[in-house]
């Protein structure tokens, strides 16, 4: 049922390539992750992508656990960590396995960062993902609170998320004025977790074009070896072609 | 529980030395019995006066429908599986037995977290993890395991409701059927629950026995407990005088 993955920290062995991409709200590192999504795929390249906290299995519990207001720090942090896994196992080894590149918007260290917030053990959270394979890049968006703040309130969202804003932990009872504190300390964690971790720091204040310029830049750098997998789709084709010719004959 | 304590990384959020109640948890696999004796363990002390709550694996609100759910779909992988037990074991024990151990309850265990221990070591081959992952966990007062043979379990279980799906580790794909494959997995989960049962002390109890003789040696091994609670409670002890609870 399971093998044994690599340890923690070291380099996978699978022929793919993981990328990741954290930040917080308001950082853009998700509008990053999807012009990369274009530009790799543009390339010839087969690419999947996975989002933090997209299982459909967890997404209804922590739905659940909100409504009832019955998640705790833990709970939250045990649910994201089940959804983490069961996209490992089934959404993010695959690919890999299959030699594909994996694009994924958040990764464990928003855990690490988010989680240690609100009240968890920063060793008992980075031994619960010892599991998680080690991303081939591993991006973070860095921005100031201020930035963020104003880019989600007069972008393209217009307000702030409920638990993004920290609003649970009773910070502050103005929405704009949680999501400082809140945002500002994961951001205290951010600074801590790229030295920990040798996160690609990318400065999330300048504009789109030249954050993913320098982006494709680096990604293109590390793809240097990789063999772009286009599919073993027409190879396939001539092989089953084989098989088929007695029939008809 | 004065002495208490968490088994690795707690909570960083309570102190386990303020909980007054006593934990007690009753182990053993499948078809052992357990649940009988724990509601007549129940009985037997709140007849003496003893405020008792019981808490039962996969039984918490967040999480039982997710488990069912999951279960349903046989698609975990050896991390989810733990990771779902230990969400639902989190959300009791942070609104069921802590509260009741503060309130100076005592609570009973039907399983705890032995049992993903076993189960997740049988799965992948490696213990520490899942000692990692449940490092929140508070270490019982007292841990009964109700340890049964191989062959008996397997004669009781087919009288009684059958070999199922999980039971039998059919995920683990142990043995060509059910039969084979209950008994391959739950020998390795005896397995492991004996090497556990020395390394964290259990009482461990033959149940074997008659349910009159098993249920008058877990009384013996749950009454000294109460006694050291008696006779602390006799005296005038700084940690009786306590502020209520704020959380």
């Amino acid at each position: 049922m399971s093998e044994p993955l690599p340890v923690s920290g070291h380099p996978h062995p699978y022929p793919g390539k993981l990328i990741t991409v954290e930040g917080i709200d308001g950082s853009g590192k998700s509008t990053q992750l999807q012009l990369l999504h274009k530009w790799l795929e543009s390339k010839g390249h087969r690419v999947f992508f996975t989002e933090w906290n997209s299982s459909e299995l967890v997404k209804e519990t922590t739905k659940r656990g909100k409504k009832n207001k019955s998640l705790t720090p833990t709970t939250f942090s045990l649910l994201h960590a089940t959804d983490f896994a069961s996209r490992q196992y089934h959404e993010i080894l695959p690919p890999l396995k299959a030699g594909m590149i994996v694009l994924a918007d958040r990764y464990m260290y928003t855990a690490f960062a988010r989680d240690v917030v609100r009240g968890v053990s920063p060793e008992w959270i980075r031994k619960l993902y010892s599991f998680a394979i080690t991303p081939d890049m591993a991006f973070y968006f860095k921005v100031p609170i201020e930035t963020a703040i104003s880019r989600l309130l007069g972008g393209t969202r217009g307000q702030f998320k409920f638990y993004e804003a920290g609003m649970d932990m009773n910070l502050n009872l103005d929405m704009t004025e949680s999501f400082r504190i809140f945002q500002s300390s994961i951001l205290a964690q951010y600074e801590k977790i790229v030295e920990e971790f040798q996160l690609i720091t990318m400065d999330a204040t300048k504009d789109i074009e030249s954050q993913q310029s320098e982006m494709r830049r680096l990604v293109g750098e590390a793809l240097k070896d990789y063999k772009p997998r286009r599919g073993t789709h027409g190879r396939r084709t001539i092989f089953w072609r084989r098989f088929d010719d007695p029939k008809s004959e | 529980m004065v002495d208490a304590q968490y088994f690795g990384d707690g909570l960083t959020t309570l102190n386990p030395s303020d909980l007054k109640g006593k934990l007690i948890a009753i182990e053993g696999t499948d078809g052992v019995g357990r649940s009988t004796h724990i509601e007549m363990l129940q009985e037997w002390l709140e007849v003496q006066g003893y405020g008792v709550i019981t808490t039962g694996w996969t039984r918490s609100n967040l999480m039982s429908k997710t488990i069912e759910m999951a279960k349903e779909g046989n698609i975990l992988d050896r991390w989810s599986f733990s990771l779902l037990y230990a969400t639902d074991f989190a959300d009791r024990l942070e609104h069921e037995i802590i509260p009741a151990l503060r309130s100076g309850f005592i609570v009973l265990a039907d399983r705890y977290i032995y049992t993903a221990l076993a189960r997740d070591f049988v799965r992948s081959g490696n213990r520490q993890w899942a000692r990692d992952v449940f490092g929140f966990a508070l270490v019982p007062d007292l841990v009964c395991y109700m340890r049964i043979d191989i062959e008996t379990l397997v004669l009781r279980v087919i009288e009684t409701k059958g070999m199922n799906y999980w039971e039998s580790g059919m995920d683990l794909r142990l043995g060509s059927d059910l039969y084979d494959s209950f008994k391959k997995y739950q020998s390795l989960l005896i397995e492991e629950f004996d090497k556990m049962a020395k390394e964290f002390h259990f009482e461990v109890i033959d149940a074997r026995q008659s349910p009159d003789e098993i249920q008058a040696v877990l009384r013996s091994k749950i009454q000294p407990l109460l006694t050291t609670s008696l006779q602390s409670n006799t005296l005038p002890s700084d940690h009786l005088i306590q502020p209520a609870p704020s959380g």
